[in-house]
């Protein structure tokens, strides 16, 4: 191993960190501004030209702000599970592909920290790690919302997890490989010149439906929202966090929501396929943030829009629906898959 | 490099296998195989053996640790106190023969000296895994298909029994 | 490069294996008798995907997947069980579950 591949990855990493970092703070602003244009208000606009500033002042606040601490039997495990759930999300976009590969200082560089052949497996083992953070904040805040928070998420991620891994497993079939770059590169070229070869459009309308809807559930977002509904669980496994600690949550959450977007950008939209990425690949990165950011306006959307569903709502639509059809479509993809040969 | 790694990972997993036995909170226990989980994943990563490194995290620790965290927050179990055993003896016993146990098993494994596993071996590609098991291995991979129809059939019906 | 010698990861998977077995016999919380149980079926994972790789042969690997979905199957009628014993008997206490009915 060479000093320069050393020092490019760990470039890379800083550079998409900060990136990430950036991004997940404006997310919050964006968010923000969205819900105050949908119900007819402003949003945030004190600090700085269009509120612009706000995600500093946050981050100050979050900063200085007391640290709370229940009396609880597990101080260590309280303070641990944040960063038990910030840590796998921000683990994520190490296989991400935002792009495909550019000519820098004479050296081919790739726009992804890494692609390994298990990586769709690799973010799914994330997804799963992910619940622990909030199922022991429940436990260890030593406090009865909390604890139905945690409980609550833990059955609700693991039965939606199901479905999110269920609903990938056509495009599996039809790419034949786990490694998110070679997804991306099965999705370039068009169909009669015209519609995109993206598996959104190439058999798997489905597979993308179920995801999106899984993926929104395993975000604990809005109408899934329930291990953290406010009007009867106070903030659910969260309640009990005040400041630094709260903002790990607050973070975590919308890099999960960051990364199920470039997710579902990558399976289903063609990640950095677009027309004239073949002669500037750079142009790449810029397709893929805009497919990004249209997910995560779908899922702002949603918030300003949806009603929360009810806990057993939640259970038979997850269990009696959306897994029988994850099913279907791997029967259906599997069949599509033997007649094109 | 790779000799470091080996080192940490092992001693993690025994620290943390250490920690499943002496804890008195059954959370803690499970938090701890939780560690030794991911420790073998990172073993089986080594030994070149990726896709199995991941669904170790994906199932043990994505789903099963995950129930058992939830059956013991759902029931709300305290610490077990430290209680006499119905029959005392038994727990002195328990030390000589695990000895015994690891001695024997220790003796087996001298016997493998000398054999250094190839590193960055590829067998664990998980095309191949995937080939071989609807081949070769397809009756097995059906009858384990059934094994688990009968699992989810028995938990509905003890849970309805409840 | 360096190499492992194989005796290593066995050594480990032995350790791993006794602690299981000592976790197995010295508890009377069924719930942590499981969770011992489990570490016993991880070490002799280990022990499989080690002569998997040594003797690169896949079949170690197919039979620590089958061990896998096993686990997860015993899992499920097991903490199924400890639930139902819990809700009857109050406690997770192995030696006070010696009657054959609920």
């Amino acid at each position: 191993m060479g000093m320069g591949v050393v020092v490019e990855a760990v470039v890379k990493i800083v550079i998409v960190f900060g990136i990430v970092l950036t991004c997940l703070a404006y997310l919050a602003l964006f968010e923000r501004k969205l819900l105050g244009w949908i119900q007819l208000r402003y949003g945030p606009n004190r600090v700085g030209p269009w509120g612009l500033l706000q995600p500093l002042a946050d981050l100050l606040k979050f900063l200085f702000k007391e640290d709370v601490r229940p009396t609880t039997p597990n101080p260590i495990l309280f303070s641990v599970a944040p960063i038990l759930s910030l840590v796998p999300a921000l683990m994520t976009y190490a296989v991400i592909p935002f792009g495909d590969r550019i000519e820098l200082f004479g050296r081919e560089i790739t726009l992804y920290i890494t692609s390994v052949n298990v990586g769709l497996l690799y973010l799914f083992a994330l997804s799963g790690l992910g619940i622990y953070g909030i199922v022991l904040a429940g436990w260890a805040s030593n406090s009865k919302y909390s604890l139905l928070g945690g409980l609550r998420s833990a059955a609700q991620l693991i039965s939606y997890e199901l479905t999110l891994t269920l609903s990938v497993v056509g495009v599996l079939i039809q790419v034949g490989s786990l490694d998110l770059v070679e997804i991306v590169r099965a999705q370039s070229g068009t169909y009669f010149g015209l519609i995109p070869k993206w598996h959104l459009f190439w058999y798997q309308p489905l597979g993308f439906l179920l995801f999106f809807i899984a993926a929104v559930a395993e975000t604990n977002r809005v109408p899934f929202d329930l291990p953290e509904a406010e009007t009867e669980l106070v903030a659910g496994y969260h309640t009990e966090y005040s400041a630094t600690k709260f903002a790990m949550f607050y973070v975590a959450e919308y890099a999960n929501i960051l990364a199920v977007s470039a997710l579902a950008t990558t399976l289903f939209l063609g990640g950095w396929n677009g027309p004239g990425v073949e002669r500037l690949p750079l142009l790449g990165v810029f397709y893929f943030a805009a497919k990004t950011a249209i997910f995560l306006f779908i899922y702002i959307w949603l918030r300003a829009t949806l009603p929360r569903f009810r806990y057993d709502q939640l259970m038979r639509f997850g269990w009696k629906i959306l897994l029988p059809l994850a099913f279907a479509n791997i029967v259906f993809s599997a069949a599509v898959a033997a007649t094109a040969g | 490099m790779e000799r470091a790694l080996f080192v940490i990972f092992a001693l993690t997993a025994i620290v943390a296998a250490l920690n499943v036995l002496l804890r008195r909170h059954p959370l803690h226990s499970a938090l701890a195989l939780l560690v030794v989980l991911g420790a073998l994943a990172g073993l089986y990563i080594l030994l070149g053996a990726y896709f199995l490194a991941m669904i170790q995290v994906v199932i043990y620790a994505g789903a099963i640790l995950v129930l058992f965290l939830f059956v013991i927050m759902l029931l709300n179990i305290r610490a077990e106190e430290a209680r006499l055993a119905r029959r005392p003896f038994l727990r002195w016993l328990a030390l000589p023969f695990a000895l015994l146990l690891g001695a024997e098993i220790f003796y087996l494994v001298r016997t493998f000296e000398e054999n250094p596993v190839p590193s960055g071996t590829s067998v664990g590609v998980t095309e191949a895994i995937g080939r071989e098991l609807f081949t070769t291995y397809l009756l097995p991979f059906e009858v384990t298909s059934i094994l688990i129809l009968i699992a989810i059939l028995g938990a509905v019906v003890l849970a309805r029994r409840g | 490069m360096t190499t492992i010698p194989i005796s290593w990861y066995l050594a480990v998977a032995a350790v791993l294996f006794t602690i299981g077995a000592v976790t197995v016999f010295v508890k009377r919380n069924a719930l942590v008798m499981l969770l011992g149980i489990e570490l016993m079926l991880n070490a002799a994972n280990l022990t499989a995907v080690t002569f998997s790789s040594y003797f690169r042969e896949l079949a170690g690997q197919i039979l620590v997947f089958f061990v896998m979905v096993v686990a997860a199957a015993e899992a499920a009628v097991g903490l199924a069980i400890i639930v139902l014993l819990f809700r009857h008997r109050e406690t997770l206490n192995v030696d006070e579950a010696q009657l054959l009915k609920l």
